[in-house]
This record gives structure tokens, C-alpha cells and sequence, in this order.
């Protein structure tokens, strides 16, 4: 692999600018004129608005203009898409709901926006906000998904009747049903997914810049996919001409999904920018954060399970319902559908399932895809399932799953799709051995002698990464293909640039995708550099999430540096004068295999462009593009378990074990896909231990908007963690990449929960298992 | 508008700004120092923790006019002729750090903490004192290996993690 | 945050000379700052008491300790002296906040905030403190008047606290999840004459308050078996999005038996 290639535990290139507060964040960037943008948000979770005015603040010190949704309207600026379409069970398409970027008529949550006040300061701004007066007049409003779906519930959007954006399924309804009827068991749950707010550090930030002179726009923003961000804004928004519009994504400090989206404020400072004649800058607060970044899970499921006597699963039955809350967000009607119910297999053999799902307007945040989108709901509900199973039918959970485990590949499950490799019984016999699993009851007694309870939780999750194959997804209603592109210019002194589509918000591309390229040509990996999230240096790419800038980023870049070897074997034989299939590439040289010829790397490069030598017909230079389109999902899957004990005195749990055995494929760099578990995990003990978006379901008010209230993991709620990995190679790429950015926060919050349970003896528990919450359940009086 | 003066990174500076400015805004806005971040407003995340007269504190809870005459230091600050502190470079080392926005912050207090404990860190108090530093990437193991690995090499702890 | 005028004041004559009905004494500006960014307070004059030197320093002789009001959590948490004869005193402030706040908020400021989750003023009601202002002494009892409410006058200044020594000490809180506050707090003390006095925060509905059934059952048994038979009164306990009365009922007891333990 070479010290610098491929499953070398390097350490990352672009740390050094992070260490020393160099790195450039998109609030860092100022340009010349620069003006600061606030905007005013509705206090209200739904009204009309009778006017606005904003004379008085129009006047205060430093203001430079106030735009509202009204002018937005005149310059023809279009509504904010679900760029995914899904049809209802009975043929008609969803039902979407306009979202004005600036509302004009109606605000339909707490944080939508009606105004945008642009000032020299930031302080400026927010005073001239406080001055401007809109007369709402305030309409009754919903929070709960479910709620809003009951008759006479407030209509939020004329399009939605009912609030019903789409009733949808998937799946075999009359052999499910068959099975559970015929069941010698069935274990019923309904299991509620607690609504999440994602909180990368960073808060959002937005920064538009108008060039009168040359027609051109430029806006700097937090996005892990710039491309999208372009392609959205010049097709449906009518911001700016694709060809015009430059969008950057710099350092962005996390993004964990909530920065997939492209949100009113950033499409906001851009055409104000125009508007007003001057670069127009915002940064969020983390208040305006909680508020407005769109929000994850927040699932209502029921469940039924259905078991032959030999205690293997017959068949599976679910309904749930999810909020989309007030909007629909760029990917959201995906998540609770082709993310969620294609999942509902896991790693076991299941002969039926049927899913339904309904998603429903509220007046809440708009919830779209974080950390896992789909899967962590599925994975879950199927964990808390087997687990409540196996204690009714007194068996141990390691062996009901066992029993029910997919063992042939390729395996097609009921719900579309096709697993094309793992090994489960490996990562479960990897935990267990981990976790010393045959030692708990000793642990356990322990705990008790010192007035602890004790329990020990398992999960078997599977997830789909490595999104997606372009047709597939096409024919499954996405508006986009989900392929991904690279180049890889050979600089003619040798050095390389490989520009990706696919955008780094911390997985430390700079490093993995180096390694590539040092593992192929055996140059060291500071003479790589990896160019990213600017539209104007990388054409077009599909950008980063859903874990599938390994499985597909990279494959391009692989697919890329295939036609770069065999262009510059091509050179190097020239020069050697020998047969370009013996020529081999190593430690930075290409050679003649079986002889001491040999041409240093950078010398074939520098060929490439003196051009004064090369094979008739060879074209100068040394650079390649590449787009790889994926032929299928990849599966990873893993096992977690963990252990907590649990003070009864406070109902508090500490995690005192978390095991991961993961199954990710080929890995480029081990330290950093322990890095993406160790926070996958920490972001799953959040929701199953200490995180939870709450509405006031009266006013409509976030009663958790900062972390005065939201409980955020600290350092001392969370354990080392032991982490692993076993290896099936994954044949759908041609690196055998699985992907790992989200398998920690899908695996392990059912492991969680289920130990919990276990430790206080009550199943009856929904997430965050909360001091309070616990201590309820331990003393049922209160 | 105050006038405000002090000493930033060992260099004298000065400048004008409300006396609403926070020394953040002032490090941020005024000195172009953008390596002290923001990352709420409760005064909560430790984004912003830069070190006045010796300890460490949040520059987004302290006004600039507060500030005036002491000695601040900043990320950009910490290394000295060219050689990373060795919390920083335990930070990459240890991969400390995914996403780089928490960071200064975290380097900062770790800095504080080992100084402040001497020969007394272990993991649990490790994990006490990042009480006001939020990270959301790196589930904060590999920061704890990583300051742990600081304080030893910087000659004061006993016991490391794992 | 709103417009404001800030004043470094260098002796307490000079800070409360500068203040009126708009201003206020800026001391570390934990919490002030934070409620002004958030536009919640407005105060038209901020008056900082960080250089003034007749506030700072801690002074133990026997049994006498007094604090100045600017002396910090850090300091307190970290004063051997105060430690030789009040370790629960130190042991509270070094869970106060955490490490960056330590460095700034100051004893003064917290107890003049009387915030009903903060922990100070549950030490200095249970250990029968005086708080020494800029014209008088107030006793601990009277100066905690409810939530955010003390017994300063308008532009009366907290310059330092003054207390006893006890017998016998200890605290023990459970943090709000999120915000690190006491969620409950509880505070007990035997003084030197044998008297027993308890105090909880963070669970009170108009702040820091006595729990005098305690108090009766310690008097004789300073050991938490002897708060076995009692049973808190949610009645008068906070309830919000984080706990129940109940809940908090229940952490008072829980905490006061495990502060009784680390009073030893």
C-alpha cells in the first residue's frame, strides 16, 4: 500500500491550516463595500401577514435597503423545490406547498422569514429589524405530525389538503398481512424517532456578490454541494444564469446533512446584492440555527413483527408518519420513503414486508435528511422490534437475530433492494467478543453491589450508501443523477490536482483522496492536491453526503486516473522505447518490468508537455476527466453493542461500554473512518440519550432553541469507544468502498435503548431516555 | 465609539469599536484574526475561547473595552517560530479534529487545562474540564487522546487514555 | 446587543458613583453579557468592577473568611486557605460554569443575579454568610428575596461576603443536561453553635429557599440516614421542559443525602 496509499493510517494534509486558525470559513470571506444582512423572522408558528412596514427602520443609522417578499415576487425570483417526486399509493404526485424564499402572505413556522435588513453592521441591521412593524394576524396551528393529519386540523397549505403531502407504500400489503395472521408470534411496538436538530458547529453563513460590470454573481456559502446549490439556483430559482454564477463552498465547519439544502437566506443575499448594489453578507446565529436548519427523523411508527415457531420472521408490517413540517426541504420527500422503507429488511431474511408512510405539513421547521436520513429511523424501529422479540419469546437476542440472518448474496429483499455482499454473523461474533458479552452478567452483579443497574444492548444495522445508481433513483422520482465526477491534471513538473465534485466538511478528502492517487503512482501525497467546492474550478458534481463520496467520488477519481496511466505508460514506453504493456508504475517511476529502464515520474510528465517526443498521434498534455455512475447501492452494516448503568436514585444513565464492529469494505484511511464512527456514534448516543427538538404544541414556539435547552453531547457524557472493522469487499465499485460517515449514528441508538430498557426492566421508553424520563419509569407513583 | 489597546499575539494593537463590540468581533473584525470562531450565542460552545492575561476565556462573553490594556492570545498566536505547539500538533497527530471549526477553541482550552493541572490529567478529568467546548464531529475521542498525549509529552501527566 | 456605554470604575466610591436607574455593575459578565447579546437586557451603562482592587482578594484568619465580591470562581475554587476550613466552598465553585467561566464570574455578581440555578447562593444562605455592601451588612436570610431578587437597593454594590466557618459542610447538585445549571442543588451545613441549615437551588419556584424538615432531622443526625423518613413537597418546586416538581422533589433529597456524604 506504500506508506501514503491505500489502508495507510496517514495523517490529514489539511489540518495544519486548522490548527493554526487558518482555515477560511465562509463568514472569514470580506470583500470590498461589504454590507451585513439580518433577517426578520416570524415570532409566530402560523399567520397571515397584513402588511409590512418599514419606514421607520428604513431611516435608522447605517441601513441600506429592506427587502421583503414582495419584491422578491417582482424580480420574478421562484419558490424553494423538493427536488425528489413521490406519488401516493393511488397515482397522484405529492402534494407540495409553495415556500416563498421571503414570505409574502403567510408565515407557517416560528423562523420563517419576511424581511431582510441590510446595514453597514450586523448590529445595525437587527436594531433597524426591531423597527420595522408587520401586522400579523395569527392562525391556529399544529406541531405533531399526527395532529395535524386528524379532521379539522388547521390547513397549513392549499395544495396539502388535510395536510397530506403524500400516502404512499411499498412492499406486499396481502402476503404481510398473510403472515401475521398465520404467525405462531407477533411483536407489536409503536416507536417513536425524536426529532433532531443537526448543529454543525458552524452555523450557516451566506455571502453574495453582484459584478454590475460583468453581469456575473458570486456567492460563498456553507454547502456540501456547491454544484447542486448552482444548478438549483439558476434552474428554478432564477437567481442568476448558470453561467454567470460562481458558487464557493470553502472550509465548511460540518454540515451532517443540514447543509445539503439550499435555504432562502443564501438565494436572499445574492439577488439582494443586485438589488441594492452592494456585496451583502449574513451569518447565522445558532438561535436562527435551532430555527430555520432543517431539522431530522421525527417519526411515528406502529409495528408488527410476525414469527414462525421457529422464531423466524415472516413477515413485517409498518406505518408511520412523518413531519416534513412547514415546507418541503430539498431532499425530504426522500427520507421517510426510498431512505427509510427500503431499509426495513435489515440483515435479516424477511419473506414479507409492507411499509406505509404518510408525510404532513406542520408548523414547524422543515425536516429533511440528517446524519443516516431514513436509515436510523428504519434501523430503529427493526432493532427495537428484535429486541423486544427475542424477551418474549425468551431468547437471547444475539440468537434470534442469528436465526434470521441473510446468509447468501446477492440477496433481493422485498423492499426493492438488492444486497450485493456481507458477512453479519462476523460483525456479531466480532461485538460479542469485543464486548467480553459472555461477562456481563459478572459486570452486571458488579454494578448492582454498588447500586447501579446494569444492561447490555445490541444492534444489527444495515444501511444503503454509495447514493446512487442515476437511473434507478430517476425512475424512483429524484431530479437529479447521483453520479459523481473527477479530473486529474499531471502538472508538468509531475505534480497532480485532482478536482472532485464530491465536497469535504470535515471526512478530510484532502488526505483520502491523495491516497489515491499516491497508491496508483507511488508519489507522496503532498505533491497531490485535491480542489473542491468552487463551481468555477470543478465543472459539475453531485457533492457529499449519504456516505457516498468514497463509493462514488472516488470511484471517479479512479476511473480518471486509469485513463492518466494508460496515457502516460503510453509516453513513458515511447521514451524507453519499449512496449507499453510492460510498463509498470512504482515509487514514482514508470519501468520496463524485467529490466533496470526506467523514467522518473515527472520526466514522463514533462514529456507530456514539452512535446517534443511523443507517439505519433498522441495528443500533448496530461489530463483526464471522468464521471463514474454507480451500478448499485452499497450495503455496509455492522453490529454495536453497549453497556449502561443506570443511577436509580436520578434515573441518570452513563454509558460505560460502546462496541462497534463495522463492515465498511475497503478502507483508504483507518484513523479517519474511526474518526467518522466516533462521531457517528456520539451523534446516536445524543438522540437516544440527550437530544430532543421539542415544539410548544399551543404556540408553536421552539421551547429548545439553544443549548441553553437542546442538549448537546459534551465530552463527559460520552465514553472511549472501542471500534473495529471486518471486510467484505463490496463488488459494486471498483475500490470495493462501502462508506462509513453514517453508520455510527444509525447503529447506535436502538443498541442504546435497548440497554437501557434492559438495565431499568421497562421497555416502555422512547428517546432521549433523559434522567427525568427514566426515573419516571423506575418510579411508576409519580 | 471607544479606543480601545492591548497587546494581541505579543504585538500592540489598537483600534476603534462600539463599546458593545465583543473582543470576538474586535479579534475577528478588527484584526482580521478569523481563527476565533462564533458558534452560539449562550456563551456556550467554546469556539471562541482565547487566552486574556494567561487564562482562558470565551471572547464572545467578554466585551473589547474589557480587554483594553491586557494581553490576549489567539490560535494564531500559539505556535512560535514556525514549530506547532504541541497540543496542535497532537491535535493532527491524534486526528484531534474533523470538521476544524470547534478547533481553536479546543486547542485553546486544552492548552489552559494542562497548564492549569500539571501533572494531574487523566481522561475523566479531561472530559470534565471540555465542559465548555462543544465539538459535534469527533465524539471527542480522539480530542481527549489527543490533549492526554499533549499533557505527557508537555512532561505533566501520569496516565494516558487507552 | 443593544448601544451601551461601558465605565471601568477603579474604586467602589467611583462604581457607585456612576450608577443610575439604566445602568449596571458589569462584574464578570457571565451571565449579563450572554442575556445582552440576546437583547433580553438593555442597559444603558455598564460599570466594570474587574479593577476595582478593594474587591478583589481572600482573606482567611481562624474561622473568618471573607471574599471579595470581583474574586473569581477559578480563585475560590482554587484558594488553599479557603480550603483549609471550607473545602465544600471550593469544591462548589469548581463546578460552577465551566473552566472559561470560572475565569471570569465572580461571587458578587453571582449572588447580586440570584439566579434560581445558580450555586452560590445556596452555599451562602446555608452557611449563614453576610454580604457586605457599599453601605451596609445583610444577612444571607434577608438578602436572597426570590427568583433574581436580592434585598440591594437601587445601585447598591455587593463588595465582598463574609461567613463562619462551619463544623461541617458539603454540596452535591444535578446539572440541567443542556445548560450545566443546577437543575437541583443542595447546600448543608452544621454551623459552629451545632445549628444545622440546608438550602436548595435550582428546584425552588421563587429561587433559593430553606429546607427546614431537614434541618429538624439533621439536627441531631448529621448523616443522611437521617433523611430516610422525609418526604419532600413537590408543591412549591420548579416545573419546566427538563423536570418535573416531582422529579425535583426527589433530587432534593437525593442530593442533599449526597452532599451530608461529602460533607463526611
Amino acid at each position: 500500500m506504500g506508506l501514503e496509499g491505500i489502508g495507510a493510517r496517514v495523517a490529514r494534509k489539511e489540518d495544519k491550516r486548522f490548527i493554526t486558525g487558518k482555515g477560511r470559513y465562509t463568514d472569514d470571506m470580506t470583500v470590498p463595500g461589504m454590507k451585513h444582512a439580518h433577517f426578520l423572522r416570524s415570532p409566530h408558528a402560523h399567520a397571515r401577514i397584513r402588511s409590512i412596514d418599514a419606514s421607520a427602520a428604513e431611516k435608522m443609522p447605517g441601513v441600506v435597503g429592506i427587502l421583503n417578499g414582495r419584491q422578491l415576487t417582482e424580480d420574478a425570483i421562484g419558490n424553494l423545490i423538493c427536488g425528489w417526486m413521490i406519488h401516493s399509493k393511488d397515482g397522484s404526485p405529492m402534494n407540495m406547498g409553495a415556500w416563498r424564499p421571503l414570505a409574502s402572505d403567510v408565515v407557517r413556522y416560528v423562523g420563517d422569514a419576511v424581511a431582510v435588513i441590510i446595514a453597514d453592521t450586523k448590529a445595525q441591521a437587527r436594531d433597524a429589524a426591531e423597527a420595522v412593524v408587520v401586522d400579523y394576524e395569527t392562525l391556529p396551528l399544529v406541531t405533531s405530525a399526527a395532529a395535524a393529519l386528524e379532521p379539522g386540523a388547521p390547513q397549513i397549505h392549499p395544495e396539502a389538503k388535510g395536510n397530506l403531502i403524500f400516502d404512499w407504500e411499498i412492499g406486499d400489503a396481502a402476503a404481510t398481512d398473510a403472515a401475521i395472521a398465520a404467525a405462531a408470534h407477533v411483536t407489536e411496538m409503536k416507536i417513536i424517532n425524536n426529532r433532531l436538530v443537526p448543529n454543525p458547529m458552524e452555523p450557516r453563513a451566506a455571502l453574495g456578490v453582484y459584478d454590475e460590470a460583468e453581469d456575473h454573481y458570486t456567492v460563498w456559502t456553507t454547502s456540501q454541494n456547491p454544484h447542486v446549490a448552482r444548478l438549483v439556483m439558476s434552474a428554478f430559482y432564477n437567481v442568476a444564469p448558470e453561467n454567470k454564477l460562481r458558487v464557493i463552498a470553502p472550509d465548511v465547519g460540518g454540515g451532517f446533512g443540514s447543509k445539503i439544502y439550499i435555504y432562502p437566506e443564501e438565494i436572499v443575499c445574492l439577488w439582494a446584492s443586485k438589488r441594492t448594489g452592494v456585496p451583502v453578507k449574513w451569518n447565522s446565529d445558532r438561535t436562527e440555527a435551532f430555527l430555520t436548519d432543517a431539522h431530522g427523523r421525527d417519526h411515528v411508527s406502529t409495528v408488527k413483527m410476525a414469527f414462525d415457531a421457529n422464531n423466524r420472521i415472516t413477515g413485517l408490517k409498518v406505518d408511520t408518519i412523518a413531519n416534513l413540517g412547514a415546507y418541503m426541504s430539498l431532499f425530504s420527500s426522500a427520507v421517510p420513503t426510498y431512505l427509510y422503507a427500503t431499509l426495513l429488511s435489515g440483515q435479516y431474511d424477511i419473506p414479507s414486508i409492507h411499509a406505509n408512510v404518510r408525510t404532513v405539513y406542520t408548523n414547524t421547521a422543515p425536516v429533511d435528511a440528517y446524519r443516516g436520513a431514513g436509515r436510523p429511523e428504519a434501523t430503529y424501529l427493526l432493532e427495537r422490534t428484535m429486541e423486544t422479540a427475542a424477551r418474549e419469546l425468551g431468547v437471547s437476542p444475539a440468537e434470534l437475530r442469528r436465526t434470521n440472518f441473510i446468509r447468501s448474496f446477492p440477496h433481493q429483499t422485498p423492499v426493492i433492494m438488492n444486497y450485493d455482499a456481507g458477512d453479519y454473523e462476523a460483525s456479531l461474533d466480532a461485538a460479542m467478543q469485543a464486548a467480553d458479552y459472555a461477562g456481563f452478567p459478572g459486570r452486571k452483579a458488579e454494578a448492582a453491589s454498588r447500586g447501579k443497574l446494569r444492561g447490555i444492548g445490541m444492534s444489527c444495522y444495515i444501511e444503503a450508501c454509495g447514493i446512487a445508481p442515476s437511473a434507478a433513483v430517476g425512475s424512483l422520482g429524484a431530479g437529479v443523477g447521483l453520479w459523481e465526477s473527477a479530473e486529474v491534471r499531471v502538472n508538468a513538473v509531475g505534480t497532480i490536482e485532482v478536482l472532485t465534485g464530491s465536497h469535504s466538511h470535515g471526512q478530510g478528502h484532502e488526505t483520502t483522496f491523495a491516497q489515491l492517487v499516491s497508491d496508483r503512482f507511488g508519489v507522496g501525497i503532498d505533491s497531490v492536491s485535491i480542489v473542491h467546492g468552487d463551481t468555477d474550478k470543478v465543472q459539475m458534481g453531485m457533492g457529499t453526503y449519504g456516505s457516498r463520496s468514497g463509493a462514488v467520488g472516488m470511484s471517479a477519481v479512479v476511473k480518471a486516473l486509469d485513463k492518466v496511466e494508460a496515457k502516460a505508460k503510453k509516453i513513458a514506453a515511447h521514451l524507453m522505447e519499449a512496449d507499453e504493456s510492460d510498463i509498470v508504475i512504482e515509487n514514482g517511476e514508470l519501468k520496463v518490468a524485467g529490466t533496470d529502464k526506467s523514467v522518473p515520474w515527472f520526466q514522463m510528465a514533462l514529456a507530456a508537455y514539452t512535446a517534443h517526443n511523443l507517439p505519433a498521434g498522441l495528443e500533448p498534455g496530461l489530463k483526464e476527466g471522468a464521471f463514474y455512475d454507480p451500478s448499485n447501492f452499497t450495503f455496509p452494516a455492522g453490529c454495536y453493542i453497549c453497556e449502561v448503568e443506570v443511577d436509580p436514585d436520578t434515573g441518570k444513565t452513563e454509558v460505560v461500554q460502546f462496541v462497534a464492529s463495522d463492515d465498511f469494505g475497503k478502507i483508504i484511511n483507518p484513523m479517519i473512518v474511526e474518526g467518522q464512527v466516533h462521531g457517528g456514534i456520539a451523534q446516536g448516543i445524543g438522540q437516544a440519550l440527550l437530544e430532543n427538538a421539542y415544539y410548544d404544541p399551543q404556540t408553536g414556539q421552539l421551547l429548545t432553541a439553544s443549548y441553553m435547552d437542546y442538549t448537546m453531547p459534551r465530552a463527559d457524557d460520552l465514553p472511549s469507544y472501542k471500534v473495529s472493522t471486518t471486510e467484505t469487499a463490496c463488488p459494486s465499485n471498483p475500490l470495493g468502498i462501502k462508506g462509513c460517515g453514517e453508520a455510527g449514528a444509525i447503529g447506535s441508538p436502538p443498541a442504546l435503548i435497548n440497554a437501557v430498557t434492559d438495565a431499568i426492566s421497562n421497555n416502555n421508553l422512547t428517546m432521549p431516555a433523559s434522567p427525568h424520563r427514566v426515573w419516571e419509569l423506575l418510579n411508576p407513583a409519580h | 465609539m471607544a479606543s480601545v489597546s492591548m497587546t494581541v499575539n505579543g504585538k500592540a494593537v489598537s483600534g476603534q469599536c462600539e463599546d458593545r463590540t465583543l473582543l470576538v468581533q474586535f479579534i475577528r473584525e478588527n484584526l482580521n484574526l478569523t481563527g476565533t470562531h462564533v458558534g452560539c450565542d449562550t456563551s456556550q460552545c467554546g469556539a471562541c475561547v482565547v487566552h486574556v492575561d494567561g487564562k482562558a476565556v470565551k471572547s464572545c462573553t467578554m466585551l473589547a473595552v474589557q480587554a483594553n490594556g491586557s494581553e490576549v492570545l489567539t490560535i494564531e498566536g500559539l505556535a512560535s517560530g514556525g514549530e506547532l505547539h504541541p497540543v496542535q500538533a497532537a491535535f493532527k497527530a491524534h486526528h484531534g479534529l474533523q470538521c476544524g471549526f470547534c478547533t481553536p477553541g479546543m486547542i485553546m482550552a486544552a492548552t489552559d487545562m494542562i497548564k492549569r493541572h500539571g501533572g494531574k490529567l487523566d481522561e475523566k478529568t479531561v472530559r470534565d474540564e471540555l465542559d465548555g467546548n462543544i465539538c459535534r464531529c469527533t465524539g471527542y475521542h480522539n480530542i481527549v487522546k489527543a490533549i492526554l498525549a499533549a499533557a505527557e509529552e508537555m512532561g505533566s501527566t501520569r496516565q494516558a487514555a487507552e | 446587543m443593544y448601544a451601551t456605554n461601558y465605565h471601568r470604575a477603579s474604586s467602589v466610591e467611583e462604581a457607585v458613583g456612576l450608577a443610575s436607574e439604566d445602568a449596571k455593575y458589569l462584574a464578570g459578565g457571565q451571565t449579563l453579557i450572554p442575556t445582552m447579546k440576546q437583547r433580553l437586557a438593555a442597559p444603558s451603562d455598564l460599570i466594570d468592577l474587574r479593577h476595582v482592587a478593594a474587591m478583589q482578594g481572600i482573606k482567611v484568619e481562624g474561622d473568618k473568611v471573607r471574599i471579595g465580591a470581583a474574586v473569581t470562581h477559578a480563585e475560590v475554587a482554587a484558594s488553599a486557605a479557603v480550603r483549609g476550613v471550607c473545602a465544600a466552598l471550593c469544591d462548589l465553585a469548581a463546578h460552577i460554569g465551566d473552566p472559561h467561566v470560572r475565569h471570569m464570574g465572580t461571587i458578587g455578581g453571582s449572588i447580586a443575579n440570584n439566579d434560581p440555578a445558580a450555586d452560590y447562593p445556596a452555599a451562602l444562605l446555608a452557611l449563614k454568610a453576610d454580604i457586605i455592601t457599599n453601605n451596609r451588612r445583610i444577612g444571607a436570610d434577608e438578602f436572597f428575596a426570590g427568583m433574581f431578587e436580592t434585598a440591594l437597593d437601587e445601585g447598591e454594590l455587593v463588595t465582598a461576603v463574609e461567613l463562619t466557618a462551619p463544623a461541617k459542610a458539603g454540596y452535591a447538585k444535578f446539572r440541567n443536561p443542556a445548560s450545566r445549571y443546577a437543575l437541583t442543588g443542595v447546600f448543608v451545613a452544621r454551623l459552629g453553635d451545632g445549628s444545622v441549615r440546608v438550602a436548595v437551588t435550582g428546584a425552588g419556584s421563587d429561587g433559593v429557599f430553606r429546607q427546614s424538615e431537614m434541618e429538624a432531622a439533621l439536627a441531631s443526625n448529621f448523616s443522611a440516614d437521617a433523611l430516610s423518613g422525609i418526604s419532600v413537597d413537590p408543591s412549591n418546586l420548579m416545573a419546566d421542559l427538563h423536570a418535573t416538581a416531582e422529579y425535583r422533589a426527589n433530587l432534593v433529597k437525593v442530593m442533599a443525602k449526597r452532599a451530608l456524604i461529602a460533607a463526611g
